[in-house]
């Protein structure tokens, strides 16, 4: 798939000095949904806001389908949609005035079926004449979504999207994101909930402190990353691991009840066989066994942490 | 040029306007009729005519100019402040337009609602008092080169101004006093000399001076300074809001 978007050794330095972003490299490709998860503080809508030229970056290059968002700041603009982490909306304005209102400031002819279309698939159709105040926050939600894809835009930034939103209707915005991607919009959403970049996301990189540390397919990451735990469950409980069985590996869970056992899918030897048989050897009797695959959680918070003083 | 963009900005200005028409109107024909029965009836009875004026009629242009360039300055600088103090800025940072197109869209909806107060002061005036316009084109042209070059200052003290209390402050401390004393309510020349010199000073001066001349067909300075110092100022406007868009100052970080 070809780049939609390409980020340039990015800098941003603020006036006193703190650097919200180290050099960033990142190429987006035309189609997809990419998570961007990090801490807060982590640069990721300094990023955003870079790249939709709301801030100015101190050195490096953003083109968005070809155009550089400095020199070409029309054409690249143009293709850009953005949904902000805050609800910055006109209190007294009416849902459908707002709508049409951002449709035009991009510089796209009055289009009402259009209008209508997005304010349906977002149910807002009944609210079209509400005031924006009367709203509920989520409503108020999918109103800047409303705004930010009224003009039609090629790249969609979701800056955390389901930030404070209850269950429901972050299920229904994930519904959302992935119709606009059968739509062929390519979605670059920023979140800490892993769960939701496990859940939309086909790429995921992990931003902290100013910079990338890893861009890679969902998949591949978990396999790569994942540690498995096998969980083997004991008829009798016991107060320690037996001298024979020792090793960092394994460990007892509180209750003595089971052995946790942490392995590499990745390598030769997981060694689960000589541990099942050295269990049988010690004389403990298994009443089951479990395996885990870690979750995106645990890479995430092993990676933003790796090389962190102890 | 994105003439899309500066349509949709001026169309959602005004639309706020409107909403708020009764306010936008009743409030300064409120205080243009004030004026006309305190200084134009009361105390103007008492006064001969100024510059073979009565002094009811005098006051004409300087009201129209008081109330034009408040207006202006309080339209411009909330209508751009509004969006930096609840967040919707971002929209128009990020969007396809440069400075001129937002400053077309913003300042030119600030200027139009300046101009109908204009107009309908000028409507009320005729109610009170009895006068006729000498030079009605100049005096259309200096009206709106008024609202114009003050909503282009109101926009500047929008984008300078980090709280509400700011954005009165400039008006509230500047603007009011030199309106003032810019002869809106006399003649320059029945200061003492020394105010006299001190006057010249002010902007204001040649501003309603040009404005009453355009009414009666005479000035305390001669027009062509007025004019001049109309578009020197409208220029001044333009150059610091083509600084702060270039520099981001204020409003891109």
């Amino acid at each position: 798939m070809p780049t939609i978007l390409d980020v340039k050794d990015l800098r941003k330095a603020y006036a006193d000095g703190f650097e919200a972003l180290k050099g960033v490299n990142l190429q987006i490709r035309e189609g997809e949904i990419l998570a961007l998860l990090g801490p807060n503080g982590a640069g990721k809508t300094t990023l955003i806001s870079t790249a939709c030229g709301i801030t100015t970056a101190t050195s490096g290059t953003v083109t968005v389908g070809g155009y550089d968002t400095i020199r070409d700041f029309r054409a690249a603009r143009a293709m850009i949609g953005l949904v902000p982490q805050e609800i910055n909306l006109e209190p007294f304005e009416r849902v459908r005035n707002t709508v049409k209102f951002s449709r035009g400031l991009f510089g796209k002819p009055s289009n009402p079926a259009l209008i209508e279309k997005i304010l349906k698939q977002l149910s807002l159709w009944d609210k079209r004449d509400n005031q924006i105040r009367e709203l509920s926050g989520g409503m108020k939600r999918r109103v800047l979504i409303a705004k930010a894809l009224s003009h039609e835009p090629r790249v969609l930034f979701l800056d955390e999207p389901t930030a404070g939103v209850d269950v429901e209707l972050r299920r229904d915005m994930w519904e959302i994101v992935a119709e606009l991607k059968r739509d062929g919009v390519t979605i670059i959403l920023t979140t800490h909930y892993i769960e939701e970049a496990e859940a939309i996301a086909d790429r995921i990189g992990v931003i902290a402190q100013g910079e990338i540390l890893l861009v890679e397919d969902k998949h591949k990451l978990m396999t790569r990353m994942g540690k498995k735990e096998l969980e083997v469950q004991l008829t009798t409980r016991i107060d320690a691991i037996p001298a024979s069985l020792q090793s960092d590996a394994l460990r007892l869970t509180e209750d003595g009840t089971a052995l946790v056992y942490t392995y590499d899918t990745r390598s030769e030897r997981t060694g689960i066989t000589k541990l099942l048989s050295d269990v049988a050897a010690a004389g403990l009797v298994l009443s089951d066994v479990v395996t885990r695959q870690s979750s995106l959680e645990d890479i995430f918070v092993d990676l933003v942490h790796e090389g962190d003083p102890a | 040029m994105n003439w899309t963009a500066i349509k949709s900005i001026y169309v959602f200005e005004m639309a706020r306007f409107f909403r708020t028409m009764a306010q936008s109107f009743i409030s300064p024909v409120l205080s243009t009729s004030l004026y006309f029965v305190v200084f134009g009836a009361a105390i103007g009875s008492r006064i001969d005519q100024v510059e073979g004026v009565s002094y009811g009629a005098f006051i004409v242009p300087g009201l129209i100019m008081l109330s034009v360039i408040t207006q202006s300055i309080s339209n411009a600088s909330f209508g751009i402040y509004f969006p930096k103090f609840i967040g919707t800025i971002f929209e128009l940072l990020s969007a396809p337009v440069n400075f001129l197109e937002i400053v077309m869209g913003y300042v030119g909806a600030a200027a139009t609602k300046a101009l109908f107060i204009g107009v309908i002061i000028l409507l009320t005036a005729f109610v009170f008092v009895d006068f006729e316009i000498q030079h009605p084109l100049a005096m259309v042209g200096f009206l709106i080169l008024t609202c114009i070059s003050f909503s282009l200052m109101g926009f500047i003290i929008g984008i300078w101004a980090g709280n509400f209390e700011q954005l009165q402050l400039v008006p509230l401390l500047i603007v009011t006093p030199l309106v003032f004393l810019g002869g809106s309510f006399y003649s320059i020349t029945m200061l003492p000399p020394v105010w006299q010199v001190i006057s010249h000073f002010n902007p204001v001066v040649y501003l309603i001076s040009g404005f009453r001349w355009s009414f009666f067909g005479s000035a305390d300075v001669s027009i062509g300074i007025s004019l001049l110092a109309i578009t020197g100022f409208t220029g001044l406007c333009l150059a610091v809001i083509w600084w702060i868009f270039r520099t981001g100052w204020r409003i891109r970080q």
